[in-house]
């Protein structure tokens, strides 16, 4: 078993090395010409069109940004550690609001078949907006892109959890809440010691697809306001046409949504039960 | 600034006139004033001691005003007053000229009428193009500050954004197009809200760019099909990319496409086809030939030699609630527009404003485009000093043009009431007494005809005007 793995990552590693050595060179930078009339300097020296940058620019610049990535020289211009920790603010600001409102009101819809009928009609509309349209609306009422940007994350993560509460509540096992009845547990009893144990795995399962969402959406909404965030980070760059900075910020996304997604799937795990 | 007529009045030894003759230590040359704190000490009317070249605006205003009554009790004739002076000696005749005229209390009133700032710490929005370089250069250049203000620099990622940001009060001004607030303050694309122009930043500094498969098609008739892009429907961009058009017989709404396009993604929509051109703000122009993706067709100013660009706005509101710090700002503001103008600046600017904190962008692009000496792309190194330039005094007529193009395009419709609008919107008058009140100067008129390729443009008559085109919509 523990050679299987030691060959995996073996294998792993040598993909890697052979992918980043056919991108480096593909994308040899054109020799530096020496003797450039005025007219090459000011058009910028090389002899092509700019390029994508090769691996090696890739992992100096990610080697300079990640030995500080806390630096703040004003307001446009902060380390990526600051970038990502706003972003992640913003994220969790949003989903932790979203929870608080999907959790209890998918629990309503999922125990009561009325309240279920009688929401969902809305749900079924407002589930596929894309969170990003809502960027517009809630800049000219919240009248803050701050605040708006955590609204469209807000908007985007509760429908999962919304949805997967109610499934997982209203799909507990029958038997158990009988036995419940049996035992004479009020209603909000019931709720806390039978359903939600039961309910938990799906729940969970909700909570995770939404982080996902909401660290997708960050970086779009980001680019759309600007300000602080990854996302502005990588509007910047994109500015500036730096391809290099653009690269090493899709990782640092990457990365980042992993993690969000590690904790989560962690989190699942402390809840699952066999029946 | 000269502070030489700042002398102080309670100084026997010092002129305050000052003339040929003047034997006072300040004007004996290669001589240095003695400190004048020596004096001041014993002096009522001082609490900081200040050496000439230390003086702050308030020691500065302080001085002002002592000088004032000084001379006023002297009936201006100063050697009378020297040797009053040096007869009572300085702290003497301070106490006593403070026993018969409350001098601190004139002191007071005066820089109340100058104001306090209502607000010291400000958002200005900017957009990362050239056109900004007032507003981002007076950040690092200490422009602001001069003034009092802590102002941050925001960069934004487009107008639609700029745009909102300012109704919602985000920013307190921002840097938008010249046609915004007039489109803002008669609700065109947005919720009408009054915003004022107080200042353009840039004249000039924009340019047609298009593809480098398109070097053989220099004649715009040659242009069927093509698609343009624009930064903003509301921009002189688009106005003078829809003229240049229509005078060459192409209809903007017809034969080609215009899209709005944010101006970063243009080079790369540029590079991948899916624009053939672009009339677009620098450095966007000078990056496409950079990156050997385009070529600059002509410059704007070939189309319109000083025609108006981006401008600096901020709500009505704004300027009624806090009339001293918009004072303030408009002066940081005219301060470094005509910094700016200043060619022999230019080169400094572009090294200032380079960096990822502003503009983000190689500093050889921004000295292409602020300096005039560049690559156009076709193999030939052009020198035109004038490609980009900075004049704040936003005329009536500006506004008035743009107004007729809306009408042409029908952005707007139906009776226009051109002056009223424009002259609600651009604060010429006061700008340019402010303007002159600072040392510059300013045209004693706010009206004026423009020529646009050829065609002269007499803001006497508008809606005329508006109707003259061959192309157009109304």
């Amino acid at each position: 078993m523990a050679s299987l793995n030691v060959r995996a990552a073996l294998l792993s590693v040598s993909f890697l090395i052979l992918a980043l050595g056919l991108w480096e060179m593909a994308t040899q930078p054109p020799e530096a010409q020496t003797g450039m009339t005025e007219y090459e300097m000011l058009m910028g020296g090389a002899d092509q069109e700019s390029r994508v940058p090769p691996p090696s620019a890739v992992i100096k610049l990610a080697w300079a940004e990640l030995s500080n990535p806390f630096y703040d020289a004003g307001a446009n211009d902060k380390g990526i550690g600051i970038q990502l920790a706003y972003s992640v603010y913003r994220v969790l600001t949003g989903y932790l609001a979203a929870m608080a409102i999907a959790l209890p009101v998918g629990f309503l819809i999922g125990m009561s078949p009325l309240m279920y009928k009688a929401l969902n009609p809305y749900i079924q509309v407002l589930r596929p907006i894309s969170p990003l349209a809502w960027m517009p609306l809630a800049l000219f009422i919240i009248q803050d892109s701050d605040a708006s940007a955590i609204f469209v994350i807000f908007i985007c993560s509760i429908w999962p959890m919304l949805l997967n509460t109610a499934f997982g509540v209203a799909n507990v096992r029958e038997d158990w809440v009988n036995v419940a009845r049996t035992h004479e547990l009020s209603p909000i009893k019931t709720a806390l010691t039978v359903i939600l144990p039961a309910a938990a795995p799906t729940i969970l399962t909700g909570m995770r697809i939404s982080i996902g969402i909401a660290w997708l959406v960050i970086v779009a909404a980001e680019m759309l306001v600007g300000g602080t965030g990854i996302g502005y980070y990588v509007w910047n760059e994109w500015n500036n046409l730096d391809l290099a900075s653009v690269i090493f910020s899709i990782l640092m996304i990457g990365v980042v949504g992993m993690l969000l997604d590690l904790a989560l799937g962690k989190a699942q795990k402390l809840v699952e039960y066999k029946e | 600034m000269t502070t030489k007529s700042l002398g102080n009045p309670f100084d026997g030894d010092q002129s305050l006139i000052h003339a040929k003759t003047c034997g006072c230590p300040e004007c004996k040359p290669g001589q240095e004033a003695p400190s004048v704190s020596l004096n001041l000490q014993q002096s009522p009317g001082q609490d900081a001691a200040v050496s000439e070249s230390a003086m702050d605006s308030e020691a500065m205003m302080d001085r002002a005003i002592e000088s004032a009554v000084v001379r006023s009790v002297f009936g201006h004739n100063d050697h009378s007053r020297r040797s009053f002076m040096k007869m009572m000696g300085a702290g003497t005749a301070a106490a006593l000229l403070g026993s018969v005229f409350p001098m601190e209390k004139a002191k007071a009133a005066v820089k109340e009428s100058l104001g306090k700032l209502e607000k010291t710490k400000l958002n200005v929005g900017f957009v990362p193009i050239t056109c900004a370089t007032p507003i981002i250069m007076a950040h690092p250049m200490g422009f602001y500050e001069r003034y009092g203000l802590d102002v941050t620099v925001t960069k934004t990622a487009g107008w639609a954004v700029a745009r909102d940001k300012s109704l919602a009060g985000e920013y307190d001004a921002s840097h938008m197009l010249t046609p915004m607030p007039l489109a803002m303050t008669m609700g065109a694309g947005s919720t009408p809200e009054p915003f004022i122009m107080p200042a353009v930043e840039n004249i000039n500094g924009q340019a047609i760019v298009l593809h480098v498969d398109h070097k053989d098609k220099r004649d715009p008739k040659q242009w069927k099909g093509f698609k343009f892009g624009v930064p903003f429907e509301y921009s002189m961009h688009n106005f003078l990319l829809r003229y240049y058009l229509a005078e060459n017989g192409i209809d903007p709404d017809k034969d080609v496409q215009i899209r709005v396009v944010p101006p970063p993604e243009m080079v790369a929509n540029l590079r991948a086809g899916n624009l053939d051109g672009y009339l677009s703000p620098d450095p966007f122009n000078q990056r496409a030939v950079w990156e050997k993706v385009g070529f600059i067709h002509m410059l704007t100013k070939d189309i319109w030699e000083g025609h108006p660009c981006c401008a600096f706005a901020c709500s009505q509101q704004f300027a009624t609630q806090n009339p001293n710090t918009y004072g303030a700002l408009l002066r940081a503001i005219i301060d470094a527009t005509q910094y700016s103008n200043n060619p022999d600046n230019r080169k400094e600017i572009s090294e200032a404003i380079a960096p990822k904190n502003y503009l983000n962008q190689p500093v050889p692009v921004i000295q292409q485009v602020l300096t005039g000496y560049y690559a156009d792309g076709l193999g030939e190194v052009k020198n035109v000093p004038d490609r980009i330039d900075f004049d704040p005094f936003p005329w009536h007529s500006m506004g008035v043009w743009i107004l007729t193009q809306m009408k042409r395009w029908g952005y707007i419709e139906g009776d226009v009431d051109y002056k009223a609008i424009a002259e609600q919107v651009y604060l010429a008058g006061e700008t340019g007494k402010l303007m002159e009140e600072m040392g510059y100067t300013a045209p004693d008129k706010t009206y004026k005809t423009h020529t646009i390729m050829g065609k002269t443009f007499d803001p006497e008559s508008p809606e005329e005007y508006a109707r003259s085109f061959a192309i157009g919509r109304v």
